[in-house]
């Protein structure tokens, strides 16, 4: 048998690369395709998709060619050069274990833990030798190879259809264009998105002519997103689609399908089976090879050195498996593990002249290593951190040195970065009264990280007290840090405890006082709607609101009357450890919410110690009374309007408003329905408008439309593969350029205020249409205007827009001021859910 | 994952400070606690205690010197206020309110029936001068009649939609016409006859008239309905009730509830918007006799 000098599993984007990069260096070399097709992520790709070559400033140094533009057209060049480099592809070729051949490498055993079906985790010993490794296939075939390139993607094998005749040609597992098939009889198994999309796309054109039916196995539809559910139940509704709950399917004929339902087994007609029933990650067959993942969280990547060297030496990891989703950033990594293996230490990633242009202008003509490696020594919740991983998160953070005096951020800015000072050092203006007083924080140490724990604004003013070199670590990056060293993230929980306490009670407290408080203090999750106080039960321990919001309600009547709203970066629970009463009040969490909750004793200790706090809590507890005892004189005069009240605060909070950072809310009393706020929005965006005025929902006529409400903690942020949205510094959040078009933020956001769409073409100005009636008019065009005016329109790829609070925009948001009426105003929940509320009714 | 977005410079200084807006709950009426409606008052006021301590020779007119400033002054304010549908439509990234501006448009047009009364000095006759006046007259009446609507129409229109937007109200008539097509496929000619009716001689709004007075009683669908109805009625009586029949019954008047759902969504929308087919048109009318009427004043001085 012939050992190759490289085995590359799967032909992706990164593994094709470098099986091209091997042929050209001459290295002997086997690319290992499962399918009987090069790259099966984009080929299952929907026909003509548009595939994105971000990021743009990223130099492609793969011997393959990539630009953006037509899934096919990739495609065609990579099967092109792929043949004329002369790479040793073997189809059809599924890996099925990995084993090294060489000595037992001694003390390099992986314990692997597999979950047992009754939720029990066993562990195995593997223990791990030395290469040349062993490749055996599914059919058996063996292959041997020095070392192993691990580009497998994430997609994992779809799980298949258990049932006798699921081996059928007409069972199929992907849907590459669903206008394809047409008065086809056609099943969709499995719930999920996908099945959803799926279907949906099936029955979107009643032309088809397709009678498309969705088989579930349950009786709703759990791991689906909202939006889709909605969308597929009212295709039902419509009749465009028929849905079987709680169904199996027991067996599959050509031309039929038979299903196990509640009712009894039917057989019906069908043409066409498409099965979406989730696929089995990679992960378990990966570490079965002896390569270790960075934690037992689902979203893990590979432990992998600065070569992408996994824990089994002589296996490689890259792509998407190792945490690298964008396909440029695949073909580099292809290119560079060939040159790795092939002895090149020296090279310098893609990414080398983006890290210079980082560190360039900085004082200490460091090398983009040694800078890497001073920020990893001093700042100290980097020190856990790789240099692989140090030089990614490089990428998402900045390295700025500021000059004694110049300030750094300013109170009440919008912020979601977390600061670390390399050298130096900063002044916390802790009063902002008077901006002498100020607090030290030191090299190593961090600041910033109220604004990215509670997604708030800046708490305070912080200036450089000397010339100081600080790394700026985007939100993002911050939230990796958190996840992959451990450590990182227990101090900054640690230090957050301890600031938001100096920020909320000041009254020159030192961090010394704090030490028995913090000590005990634990930080919990609450999920939406769960009571962390509840009225009448004794208790004293004190919660500091650290993300989400509470709500504080007080059963007056029998009836829950709506107090106040709490936003991140407050405390609830003070007055039980003052005056030792019952808790006075119900404190629930609005949406899922994260407290630091604080023992009463040191708490009470504290007080005693320091009497101007005892005084501060005093006096704003003082205020708290008052509240409560206004809501209650109320109740008993206009019983009707504090019902009302309460009534439109728990709407509101239902509706997302308790993660609002900035809320469109339009009065019915007053909205005549012109759609002014639409046309602005279009006219001041790109002739697209992004909010919705009548969609939504409308309580005692107060209307929240699909628009951004420009969330504490954005759900449209979670998984942006190029990393295109962020919290600009007016607080908008918002989506740049160098979006992808991918959809992920539009699935993720609950709200459903995300669309994707593409710019029509300019329109003539206003006055010719005023005076001859040319061009649509104000607002936004139609679809068929713009295919008329814009020959390339039809060819242009959807992107994702959104509300961005119209930043830049001298006059504020435009929805609210071309509102002729004044039914629109944008708020923020603290603004709007207060006892203003209550006069609304009596305008 | 590494993205090679800038990351934004330390955020601080003036630029980042929000646009101000305004954030003050309250409708075009009380606008800045009714700050136009203050302005046009004292206006007014003024106007009319000149007029009263200004005993011109000899009398009162537009060609005094009092009938000159109030003359400039509403023709000024006329053509500033027919501006509003220019503002209304070009957004900009600048300050302003709309609303604001509806406010201030409401409460001087309002003033502009002392201030153009006076500068008549009451002299009313059979011309162009007065021509202009009653044009404004019009105008001015209408708007009145647009601010009626706008205070009592739009807590009716939500009521009525609820939480459903315009296009779900059709898109749920055009579901129900599906599922009559499909439960008439086994009816007998005649009754399939007045699903036709119902699917075929179905006006959603229909003429201005019904649209304002709601009168669709010889609509399709309420003709098929009070067939159906009977035959259904009918059949009880004699003891053969017909199932298909009846629920063609019952979709008919699912389908008339939705007809009247979204026509009384139509009617509201339609009077909102009525006026204007007043107020407009006369507005340009006004803005020519007002030409009119300045020229010819010069020209017969």
């Amino acid at each position: 048998m012939t050992t190759y000098r490289i085995a590359i599993v799967g032909s992706g984007p990164g593994g094709l690369s470098a099986a091209a990069h091997a042929a050209k260096l001459g290295l002997s070399h086997i690319l290992l395709e499962k399918t009987d097709h090069l790259s099966d992520t984009i080929y299952k790709y929907q026909k003509g998709k548009h595939v994105m070559a971000t990021p743009s400033q990223l130099v492609l140094r793969s011997p393959l060619d990539f630009e953006a533009g037509k899934r096919e057209v990739v495609l065609g060049t990579w099967n092109e050069q792929t043949a004329a480099a002369g790479v040793n592809v073997k189809h059809g070729a599924e890996v099925k274990s990995i084993v090294g051949t060489g000595a037992p490498i001694p003390g390099s055993v992986m314990q692997l833990a597999t979950r047992n079906r009754d939720g029990t985790t066993s562990t195995t010993e593997l223990q791990r030798n030395a290469p040349p490794y062993r490749l055996t296939l599914t059919n058996g075939e063996e292959i041997m190879a020095e070392a192993v390139i691990m580009a497998l993607g994430t997609q994992g094998n779809p799980n298949l259809m258990g049932c006798p005749g699921g081996n059928l040609p007409h069972v199929q597992y992907q849907l590459d264009d669903p206008t394809e098939y047409t008065d086809e009889h056609i099943f969709v198994i499995g719930g999920g998105d996908a099945g959803i999309e799926n279907a949906l796309g099936l029955c979107a054109d009643p032309a088809q002519n397709n009678t498309v039916t969705l088989i579930n196995r349950t009786a709703d539809f759990p791991t689906a997103k909202d939006a889709n559910v909605k969308a597929l139940l009212a295709a039902r509704d419509a009749g465009r689609i028929s849905i079987m709950a709680e169904s199996n399917t027991t067996m599959v004929e050509p031309g039929f399908i038979t299903v196990e339902t509640r009712d009894g087994e039917v057989r019906a007609r069908c043409d066409r089976i498409i099965a979406r029933i989730g696929s089995a990650p990679p992960r378990g067959f990966v570490e079965s090879c002896g390569i270790e993942f960075a934690s037992a969280d689902r979203l893990a990547f590979p432990k992998l050195s600065a070569t992408f060297e996994s824990t089994a030496p002589g296996i490689y990891v890259v792509g998407a498996l190792a945490g690298y989703p964008l396909i440029k950033h695949c073909m580099n990594q292809g290119h560079d593990v060939v040159e790795f293996i092939n002895g090149n230490l020296d090279l310098k990633p893609a990414d080398e002249p983006i890290l210079e242009a980082k560190f360039a202008g900085l004082p200490g003509r460091r090398s983009v290593a040694e800078w890497l490696e001073y920020l990893r020594d001093r700042v100290s919740i980097l020190n856990g951190m790789s240099s692989l991983q140090m030089r990614e998160f490089m990428l998402d953070s900045a390295v700025k040195l500021y000059r004694a005096g110049e300030t750094i951020f300013e109170r009440s800015a919008p912020g979601s970065s977390l600061f670390g000072i390399a050298d130096g050092e900063v002044a916390v203006e802790v009063n902002p009264n008077d901006p002498s007083i100020t607090v030290p924080i030191g090299t190593g140490q961090i600041f910033g990280e109220v604004g990215l724990i509670s997604g708030r604004r800046r708490g305070a003013t912080i200036k450089a007290a000397r010339d100081t070199i600080v790394v700026e670590i985007s939100r993002n990056a911050a939230l990796k840090l958190m996840s992959q060293v451990p450590s990182a993230s227990r101090e900054i929980t640690r230090i957050n405890t301890e600031r938001t306490l100096l920020q909320i009670f000041k009254s020159g407290l030192a961090p010394a006082d704090l030490v028995d408080v913090i000590a005990g203090a634990k930080v919990e999750t609450i999920r939406a709607g769960q009571a962390i106080i509840k009225e009448g039960e004794t208790g004293d321990d004190i919660f500091i609101i650290r993300s989400g919001s509470m709500v504080v309600e007080k059963s007056i009547g029998g009836k829950p009357v709506f107090l106040s709203y709490v936003p991140a970066g407050s405390y609830v629970g003070e007055m039980a450890v003052i005056d030792g009463s019952a808790r006075s009040a119900t404190v629930r969490a609005a949406v899922k919410s994260d407290v630091i909750r604080l023992a009463g004793e040191p708490f009470r200790a504290l007080l005693a110690a320091k009497p101007q706090l005892l005084d501060k809590l005093r006096g704003e507890m003082a205020s708290r009374t008052k509240l409560n005892n206004f809501v209650e004189s109320k109740k008993d005069s206009f019983s009707g309007v504090v019902d009302m009240y309460t009534g439109v605060a728990n709407f509101l909070v239902e509706q997302g408003v308790g993660e609002a950072t900035d809320v469109l809310l339009i009065d019915e009393k007053l909205c005549v329905g012109c759609d002014n706020c639409e046309k602005a929005c279009a006219d001041t965006h790109d002739g697209l408008s992004r909010l919705d005025r009548e969609a939504g929902r409308t309580y005692a006529h107060l209307h929240v439309p699909t628009s951004c409400r420009h969330c504490e903690h954005p759900h449209c942020m979670a998984d942006c593969p190029p990393n295109a949205i962020h919290r600009g510094p007016t607080g908008e959040v918002y989506i740049d350029e160098t979006c992808i078009g991918c959809g992920n933020c539009q699935r993720n956001c609950p709200y459903g205020v995300i669309r994707l769409d593409k710019t029509p073409p300019k329109k003539p100005w206003l006055l010719s249409w005023f005076l001859f009636g040319s061009g649509p008019g104000p607002g936004e065009a139609s679809h068929k205007w713009a295919k008329k005016h814009d020959p390339a329109y039809a060819e242009k790829a959807k992107k994702a827009i959104k509300c961005d609070m119209c930043s830049g925009q001298e006059g504020g948001p435009a929805c609210v001021r071309a509102c002729p009426t004044g039914a629109a105003i944008r708020v923020s929940p603290e603004q709007f859910l207060s006892v203003s509320l209550m006069n609304r009714e009596d305008r | 994952m590494a993205s090679t977005a800038p990351v934004r410079k330390a955020m601080t200084g003036k630029a980042v400070t929000r646009a101000p807006r305004d954030t003050a709950h309250e409708g075009f009426l009380t606008h800045k606690r009714g700050r136009w409606a203050k302005v046009a008052l004292t206006l007014s006021i003024v106007a009319m205690g000149a007029y009263l301590l200004t005993d011109p020779v000899p009398r009162h007119n537009g060609g005094t010197w009092l009938g000159y400033l109030l003359g400039s002054i509403g023709a000024g304010m006329i053509v500033w206020l027919s501006l509003l549908g220019v503002r209304k439509r070009v957004i900009g990234s600048k300050p302003f309110s709309l609303k604001g501006w509806t406010s201030a448009h409401v409460y001087l047009g309002l003033s502009l029936i002392v201030i153009g009364t006076l500068h008549t000095g009451f002299q009313l006759g059979w011309n162009v001068h007065t021509l202009a006046w009653a044009l404004m007259m019009i105008v001015i009446l209408s708007g009145l009649w647009g601010i009626s609507l706008y205070a009592n129409l739009p807590e009716r229109l939500s009521a009525n939609r609820g939480e459903v937007t315009q296009l779900q109200m059709l898109e749920a008539i055009r579901t129900l016409d599906r599922q009559l097509d499909t439960a008439a496929q086994p009816l007998g000619g005649e009754d399939a006859e007045f699903v036709r009716m119902s699917l075929e001689q179905c006006t959603i709004a229909g003429s201005l008239r019904q649209r304002l007075f709601g009168n669709y009683a010889s609509d399709g669908n309420a003709r098929a309905l009070a067939a159906i109805s009977e035959k259904v009625m009918a059949g009880l009586r004699s003891g053969r009730a017909d199932d298909r029949l009846q629920q063609i019954q019952f979709l008919l008047e699912r389908k008339e509830a939705a007809l009247a759902q979204a026509r009384r969504h139509i009617s509201l929308k339609t009077q909102l918007e009525l006026w204007l087919y007043v107020h407009v048109p006369v507005t340009i009318a006004l803005l020519a006799a007002l030409l009119a009427h300045i020229i010819s004043v010069f020209l017969y001085w």
